[in-house]
């Protein structure tokens, strides 16, 4: 099975002396599902920045999606980036812009024409159920429906790899579960690969995942 | 909104510039219309014990533009009643001819003056008058106040250039927020700038027409046309087609360039 995602012996840190991850091997295999959990500050977040690029790796290898994160270049890593969806915990929505520019924004970087974009944004925003929102700007709707705007815009350009940094956060149910099955769809569907980090493991899913779990600096696959 | 403020500062520091650029090209201009008046009130008087054609004098110098003899038959004929005729002929045989000649432009002091040792070195020409002590005093306060204009602005177009720089960092911090997400999903340097370039052009165009009304009414109320034809100067100060199309370079380049700078040379990485 191909792997979207291959880390040998990845250490990561920010400060010199210090280590976040250290010596993490595993892989993630092309249209899986995967749960990373962890305590609050053990790393989760920093994992997932390598994935994308904001942090190199200071030990080991890393390649994601075939490319090698080990000193990328700039042009490369907006090739990679591309190619990746992002659910940011604080949503990043682009608060000068509409709600249905923001879903467009990875169609606009790629150059779609803006008939072939506007179609697709409306698919989205009916998939998270936002239509009746699409001329308004983030800050004028509550933290469920931005972080359901945040998640069309990741899958918008049908990326191969999701990522999503605690997507249901402190989100209402309702939010929560549109997410989770926009996720689910996403996998099942697309045979997007996607990487969740979160809390808690919603009972509900319906697709085989596999859970690593960080503790201390290790990355453990949990059975 | 609180951009406009920012717009207005980058507004102001082009129109500087723009204008006194502008001011520099209407000091130039009035200079060449000054100096085409003096060019055509100036001459130099040659007296020769020969007839020159005007051909002769012309091939002598490339600054020589046409020449005319003077006419002695006035001085002649005042003298009419007091010598005779015999005597009045032989006079005009021995008389020495006159000729005026004039330059195709007003010369410095120093071309005066080569000029005249040009002439005389031909046997024929006995006197040169030139003139040059009487060189225009206007003139050369005209050509230091024109001196004086380049300078400044080119120190005006320093220092706004720095301002601008400085506004557009502060343009850049606006829109870091928007620019590094629009980086999360991987866009490229220029289009994640487009913003600012956007900003750069319209405040270029906004300034270029600004200017273009500040002069086209310095113009139609001609206070100062009306103060430079009482001292026998026709200029157009501002000439819209050349004049605009020169401001609005000026202003996109200067712009374009500088946001150029900011976005090449971040302030700091994240
Ligand atoms: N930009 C940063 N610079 C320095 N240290 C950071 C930065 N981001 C996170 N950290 C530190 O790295 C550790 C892991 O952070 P993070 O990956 O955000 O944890 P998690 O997402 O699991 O809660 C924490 O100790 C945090 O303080
Ligand atoms: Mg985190």
């Amino acid at each position: 099975m191909d792997k979207v995602i291959i880390a040998q012996n990845l250490s990561l840190s920010y400060k010199e002396f210090e280590t976040i991850i250290s010596k993490a091997s595993f892989s993630i295999d092309a249209g899986s599902f995967v749960f990373i959990t962890g305590a609050s500050g053990s790393g989760k977040s920093t994992l997932l920045k390598s994935f994308y690029g904001a942090i190199e790796p200071k030990q080991g290898q890393l390649s994601v999606g075939g490319v090698n994160m080990n000193r990328i270049s700039t042009s490369k890593l907006n090739f990679l980036r591309r190619h990746i969806g992002i659910v940011f915990q604080d949503y990043k929505l682009i608060k000068e812009w509409t709600i249905e520019k923001n879903v467009m924004l990875p169609l606009i970087i790629s150059g779609y024409t803006s008939d072939v974009s506007g179609t697709q944004v409306q698919k989205l925003l009916g998939h998270v159920k936002l239509i009746h929102q699409a001329g308004k700007y983030p800050l004028e709707l509550s933290g469920g429906e931005q972080q359901r705007v945040a998640m069309a815009r990741a899958l918008a350009h049908n990326p191969i790899l999701i990522l999503a940094d605690e997507p249901t956060g402190n989100l209402d149910e309702y939010s929560s579960s549109v997410i989770w099955s926009l996720l689910e769809g996403a996998n099942t569907q697309l045979k997007t690969t996607v990487v969740v980090v979160t809390h808690h493991i919603p009972e509900e899913l319906n697709v085989p995942y596999k859970h690593y779990h960080i503790d201390a600096g290790n990355i453990n696959e949990i059975a | 909104m609180k951009s406009l403020k920012n717009h207005i500062s980058l507004i102001i520091a082009l129109f500087t510039v723009l204008a006194s650029v502008q001011i520099y090209v209407a000091v130039d201009r009035t200079i060449a219309a000054y100096e085409t008046r003096l060019k055509d009130d100036y001459s130099v008087i040659v007296v020769s014990n020969k007839a020159f054609v005007p051909s002769e004098f012309k091939s002598m110098s490339s600054m020589i533009e046409r020449s005319e003899p003077i006419s002695t038959a006035q001085v002649l004929d005042r003298l009419k009643g007091e010598m005779s005729q015999k005597n009045l002929d032989l006079l005009r045989l021995t008389l020495p001819k006159f000729y005026r000649i004039y330059l195709n432009r007003y010369p410095s002091p120093k071309e005066i003056n080569n000029l005249q040792r040009l002439l005389q070195r031909n046997p024929a020409i006995e006197r040169v008058e030139g003139f040059a002590q009487t060189h225009d005093t206007i003139y050369k306060l005209m050509l230091l106040f024109k001196n004086v204009v380049q300078v400044f602005s080119i120190a005006i177009a320093a220092v706004t250039s720095l301002l601008i720089l400085k506004e557009m960092r502060l343009w850049q911090f606006q829109h870091a927020e928007r620019m590094s997400i629009m980086a999360l999903f991987g866009a490229p340097v220029w289009l994640r700038s487009a913003v600012l370039f956007r900003l750069a052009i319209v405040d270029a165009i906004i300034a270029t027409i600004i200017l273009c009304l500040a002069f086209y009414v310095i113009d139609y109320y001609g206070f100062l046309i009306t103060q430079l034809k009482a001292v026998g100067i026709s200029v157009q100060l501002f000439n819209f087609v050349n004049d605009s199309l020169r401001s609005l370079g000026i202003a996109l380049g200067i712009s374009v360039a500088l946001t150029f700078m900011i976005v090449i040379f971040p302030n700091e990485e994240d």
